[in-house]
């Protein structure tokens, strides 16, 4: 968190990988914890697959921007063949990290970020989520390691939200809940620097 | 007690329309304004609400069913954007002279062409000499404010005129953010009932909506029309005078920010007063004496409490989320510039055009025009009125 109590946080990804909703949940989260938030996603002409970007506001005071966010403490790649068409860094603070979904570590993923000397993380989030949902979601893994590496708020804090929002979105199908839970938690501790 | 929560944009607007609990709603789907019925047709599915929902084939036939609906006397509401509001043109006309308070929720998004689904204000300022009420919002907590209080407007006995709520489409409509909610009885008690003076249900009172009007009566009627109008701005104030009292959030006909000793103002609509309101704050930690009035109520216009609030200022930059095509100004411009004209004013004003088609208004954008606005006041003059912001050439 900068100086004035602001988390600025710019999301890539895909039409369809849930990026958006990635963004949606942390502002929940955060809201849970009385933070002033803002969460919302760029639009044109969307469509599956298709680059989009979102974004996530969080803040102890009151917050009036209503602009994209072009210096960004933290960035989240929730595809990493991004990388090779988006300026994923593009302003983004050097005292801040980015996170992306790759199997690669973050030594191998860092000639391809444009000269970045902030901090890198790196997370397999399609094999977290394989695991403990039997599918390719890769928004609720990435969404932990965002919340682990911003330290935006205590991880129990964050699971304990989670496990409400899971419990009300999934009240029709509860048995996915536990593999939503997992995957936080595996993706908290799979997070590599 | 008031509830915290977050929520879109359209999903406080869905709220609000929950608690209100209109009579009937006719819609047709448009982005970015589609989940307001969408929403709250799941609301008359669930019971949650006691209104007819009636999905028409067209933003024409929605208008039009909802000037039914409420020529019979039923509360009613509709829901759009764009070329949805343009397909409404006629109708818009209608609700108004016709003297029926329903409403309209606008989510504002610029019109073809080329074909657009971003933000800007040319769909409603289009329409600003329709007839309707306007008020614009900053962010999701007014535009749910907004629409609490827009009944007891519409229906005041002194203005019954429809009233259109505008908002800024994606940058608030999808945008989730904090909000303080009121609770259900609290809205449903200070909307009340709708009791029309005349309906076209009222079998003790036989009435006719929108017959022909001869030469020898068409122009008092619309005299009469312009004097509800008119009425609407004091109603607006006495409105947000009581709602206040219950949520403790107040509103005027706009909001001033830092204008006590501002040299530098800007005026603005909408979303972007709020990315303003930053540069102002940075602007003033500098000890440029910069400030803000953001337009709350558009029609009727407060011109001379505008320019009353501008009469200390070194210059002003009047901005316009629209083009007019007349190579003189934009709606703005021209409202406040009369006013000024009027008032003697001392200010030197500009006119700027920004952000059409969902062009992004950053900080920073705002910093250069409180720039532009002391080398003006330095030179003492303005070389071009009517300019453009962030537009490449």
């Amino acid at each position: 968190m900068s100086g004035n109590g602001l988390t600025e946080i710019r999301w890539h990804g895909r039409g369809g990988q849930g990026a958006k909703t990635a963004a949606l949940l942390l502002a929940d989260v955060a809201f849970k914890n009385d933070y002033y938030v803002q969460g919302f996603p760029e639009y044109g002409p969307e469509r599956m697959g298709a680059p989009i970007t979102a974004y996530n506001r969080i803040s102890r005071r009151e917050i009036h921007v209503h602009s994209n966010i072009y210096h960004p403490d933290y960035v989240a790649v929730v595809d990493e063949g991004l990388l090779d068409t988006v300026d994923v860094t593009a302003g983004l603070s050097e005292d801040g990290a980015i996170i992306i979904n790759t199997a690669k570590t973050p030594d191998e993923i860092r000639p391809k970020l444009g000269g970045y000397k902030g901090k890198v993380f790196t997370i397999d989030a399609k094999k977290v989520s394989v695991e403990c949902l039997g599918k390719n979601f890769p928004n609720s893994p990435m969404l932990s390691a965002v919340v682990k590496v911003s330290d935006i708020m205590p991880f129990d804090e964050f699971l304990a939200e989670m496990e409400n929002s899971y419990a009300h979105k999934f009240s029709s199908k509860p048995e996915v809940i536990e593999g939503n839970m997992n995957a936080l938690k595996m993706a908290y501790e799979e997070v590599k620097e | 007690m008031a509830r915290k929560d977050r929520l879109s944009g359209n999903e406080a607007v869905a709220e609000a329309l929950r608690q209100i609990n209109p009579d009937v709603m006719a819609a047709f789907p448009i982005t970015p304004s589609t989940e307001i019925p969408q929403y709250f047709s799941k609301y008359v599915a669930q019971g949650k609400v006691d209104s007819e929902f009636i999905p028409v084939e067209s933003e024409h036939s929605a208008m039009s069913a909802v000037i039914g609906s409420q020529a019979a006397g039923a509360r009613s509401v509709t829901a759009t954007s764009s070329a949805g509001m343009a397909l409404m043109w006629e109708e818009l006309y209608l609700a108004a002279s016709n003297r029926l308070p329903c409403c309209l929720t606008l989510v504002n998004r610029a019109l073809s062409g080329p074909i657009n689904i971003n933000c800007d204000h040319s769909d409603s300022m289009g329409a600003r000499d329709a007839g309707w009420i306007q008020i614009y919002a900053e962010n999701n907590q007014e535009v749910y404010d907004n629409l609490c209080m827009a009944y007891p407007i519409a229906e005041h006995k002194d203005v019954q005129l429809p009233i259109m709520i505008c908002q800024d489409g994606f940058i608030t409509s999808h945008a989730v953010e904090n909000i303080i909610l009121n609770e259900d009885e609290e809205v449903k008690n200070f909307v009340g009932e709708y009791n029309p003076e005349h309906c076209l249900l009222d079998p003790e009172c036989p009435t006719a909506v929108g017959p022909y009007s001869v030469t020898n009566y068409y122009f008092e009627a619309k005299r009469a029309q312009a004097e509800a109008l008119k009425n609407a701005k004091q109603v607006t104030l006495d409105v947000a005078k009581e709602y206040a009292k219950i949520t403790g959030r107040e509103y005027g006909l706009f909001e001033e920010y830092m204008m006590e000793d501002a040299e530098y103002a800007v005026v603005i609509i909408g979303s972007a007063a709020g990315t303003t309101k930053e540069a102002v704050d940075r602007l003033r930690k500098e000890g440029v004496k910069a400030g803000l009035i953001k337009i709350r109520l558009f029609r009727p216009f407060p011109g001379e409490e505008i320019a009353e609030a501008l009469k200390n200022v070194k210059a002003v930059a009047l901005m316009d989320r629209t083009e007019s095509y007349n190579d003189c100004c934009g709606p703005l411009g021209a409202e406040v510039s009369t006013a000024l004209y009027r008032a003697n004013a001392k200010a030197l004003a500009v006119n700027y055009v920004y952000g059409l088609g969902g062009r992004d208004v950053k900080v920073s954008d705002m910093v250069n025009i409180y720039n532009e606005l002391q080398k003006i006041a330095e030179e003492g003059k303005v070389e071009e009125f009517y300019r453009y912001y962030g537009v490449r050439s």
